[in-house]
């Protein structure tokens, strides 16, 4: 990587937010947004939140004040339908702003209830259709290899995402390239769509399986910060290979009601589940 | 519709164990009672729409009849090919079916909204391409499936529409059903723009206009006799549909019209343009955006049957 190519950061991560206080705040911001809007997805939000907190505030290179710089980071949430969790962060750093967020999935909005890349800063491909946000990814990163750029690429996968062929034939790609400025997360909360991972098709070994395609990868607790900070910064973990990240994760994680509850994929919490799910974030 | 649909395979799966349903874990609070019921005519195929038509395209071949569920997009586009090459081309007994057809997911955003989807499916040979007008037009299409030996794709709305028809019908695949009598205009529609057809037709009769509502269930094969009395015996015909101008019901009748001898009816496409949809919204909300509503269908008919 030619790292002497690469301007100052614009917004350095010292002068960032704590990742553990963003991570709160996009919580508290989702579930209001899901929740006015009956929208779905908020158990989806909640377990990429803290993945999304760090990387944010702690590990990706941007510029708000100009969303598409050169020589930003890339980030794409390929698990698009957990886009309101990314829209809050976006909103947080003053990418657009946080009126925006009231609209959300409503009639006349900008904000769609999956990742929109059209007329929403900060959004750099529309996602939804799961199982593309990897190979576009690598191919951002192969261009930014041919023409010698030092950004790097992040793009979070769901794990049921992960039975999408597409995924796998970028994965036998990226490492053929040695596209070793792109790092894939697994937001591995062990559920999709009508139920448990190990019941519809099963991931385990997941890490295995992407260092047997030739990822350099790691596993770590999908909450912690700490480690995630950690991993994230120390990215590429060798030289010359993509970085794969397998999330331990919790779908709902953060309202004791949602954690592990599949209903929180379908509906965002309704009547006095709103109170009790800010309650619980501590929202008086 | 969704709902009719699904109970109708469930009730024909009972009494025909070819029957098989596969979804792309898709189906939450629809099909885990009939997965128990029935473990040996279920599979949740995962995220993996390729796989998953291939594969029913294989257990076809082998003598299952495969009732193939997702939603928007995916088991059509997702995976052309394989309904091309592994579905169409060898005849297997699949139907596909797919719930969110229009702008159903309307707020959900563009990759969600389905608005290709009859015309690449008219384009593949062998492939009846049916998309039905109530909930009582969607229980009977299973039944048609079975009745057909070849490959189906079913366009499916969601949950809660409205029934349309009065009572039972006689509904048989490449038949049109007319639904309002008339001679001044005949509105053809498919899918869920019956309902806005019926009641755009319900508001010409105020005006003394008797329009001709034509439900086209079925897009291909096109119900030709149907198109041809409309093109005789009404001025103007007007189609509409939840999704593109481009190559669905308009097209496939415009198609007829152009290469029919003789002088034709006025006619006009309704749809949506060759767009993506620039703004967010519900179904509702898009559809007026685009003019797909009761209003605007009669407003049409009446400017063309002035000019
Ligand atoms: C190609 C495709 N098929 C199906 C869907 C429908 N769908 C939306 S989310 C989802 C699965 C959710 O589970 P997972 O991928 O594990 O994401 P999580 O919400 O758990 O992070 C499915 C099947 C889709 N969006 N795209
Ligand atoms: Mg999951």
């Amino acid at each position: 990587m030619n790292d002497e190519k690469r301007p100052m950061n614009p917004l350095p991560t010292k002068q960032r937010q704590s990742s553990v206080d963003l991570a709160l705040q996009i919580r508290r911001t989702t579930v209001e947004m899901t929740s006015r809007a009956n929208a779905s997805h908020i158990a989806s939000c909640f377990s990429v939140t803290d993945i999304l907190a760090v990387l944010y505030s702690r590990v990706l290179v941007f510029d708000p004040q100009q969303p598409r710089w050169r020589d930003r980071d890339r980030f794409i949430l390929s698990k698009g339908h957990a886009c309101a969790a990314l829209y809050a962060v976006l909103a947080e750093f003053g990418f657009f702003p946080k009126e925006w967020l009231e609209t959300y999935y409503l009639d006349g909005s900008r904000l769609a209830g999956h990742a929109t890349h059209k007329g929403v800063p900060g959004i750099e491909v529309s996602t939804g259709a799961l199982g593309h946000g990897l190979p576009l990814a690598t191919g951002m990163a192969l261009a930014g290899k041919r023409d010698e750029r030092a950004h790097r690429i992040f793009c979070v996968l769901s794990d049921g995402e992960c039975d999408e062929g597409s995924n796998w034939e970028a994965a036998l790609f990226a490492p053929h390239h040695r596209l070793d400025n792109l790092t894939v997360i697994i937001d591995y909360n062990k559920i999709q769509s009508l139920g448990w991972v190990k019941d519809v098709i099963d991931l385990d070994p997941l890490a295995d399986k992407w260092r047997a395609f030739g990822w350099a990868a790691r596993e770590v607790d999908g909450h912690d910060h700490a480690a995630l900070e950690a991993l994230l910064t120390g990215v590429p973990f060798e030289a010359g290979r993509p970085s794969c990240i397998v999330a331990h994760t919790v779908k709902g994680k953060g309202v004791s009601f949602m954690e592990n509850n599949l209903q929180y994929h379908y509906t965002p919490p309704r009547g006095d589940e709103l109170p009790r799910a800010l309650a619980e974030l501590g929202v008086k | 519709m969704r709902n009719a649909f699904f109970n109708a395979v469930f009730a024909l799966a009972r009494e025909d164990e070819r029957i098989v349903l596969m979804v792309g874990d898709l189906g939450f609070r629809i099909v885990e009672g009939f997965m128990a019921e029935r473990p040996k005519q279920f599979l949740n195929a995962g995220i993996a729409e390729q796989n998953m038509m291939s594969m029913a395209a294989g257990m076809a071949l082998e003598g299952k009849i495969v009732f193939a569920y997702s939603i928007a997009n995916f088991p059509t586009l997702r995976c052309l090919e394989q309904v091309r090459n592994d579905v169409c081309y060898h005849g297997a007994r699949v139907a596909i079916f797919c719930s969110g057809g229009g702008f159903t997911y309307g707020s959900m955003g563009v990759t969600h909204h389905v608005t290709e989807d009859l015309a690449v499916t008219r384009a593949m040979p062998g492939l009846t391409v049916i998309a039905p007008g109530d909930p009582i037009e969607a229980a009977c299409v299973p039944a048609a499936i079975i009745a057909h030996d070849g490959p189906f794709y079913v366009r499916l709305g969601k949950a809660g529409e409205p029934n349309i028809h009065a009572g039972p019908i006689d509904f048989q695949r490449g038949r049109a059903i007319t639904v309002r009598e008339g001679d001044d205009v005949s509105l053809i529609a498919t899918g869920s723009m019956l309902l806005v057809a019926t009641r755009a037709a319900d508001r010409l009769k105020a005006d003394g206009i008797n329009a001709r509502v034509l439900s086209m269930h079925t897009v291909k094969p096109l119900d030709l006799d149907a198109v041809e009395a409309a093109a005789a015996q009404t001025g103007v015909i007007l189609t509409i549909e939840e999704h593109s101008i481009i190559g669905g019901l308009g097209a496939a009748v415009a198609e007829y019209l152009a290469e029919r001898p003789g002088a034709g009816p006025r006619f006009k496409r309704l749809g949506v343009p060759s767009a993506f949809a620039s703004e967010i919204g519900s179904q509702d909300h898009l559809l007026a955006h685009f003019g797909l509503t009761e209003a605007g269908v009669a407003q049409t008919a009446k400017q063309m049957l002035a000019s």
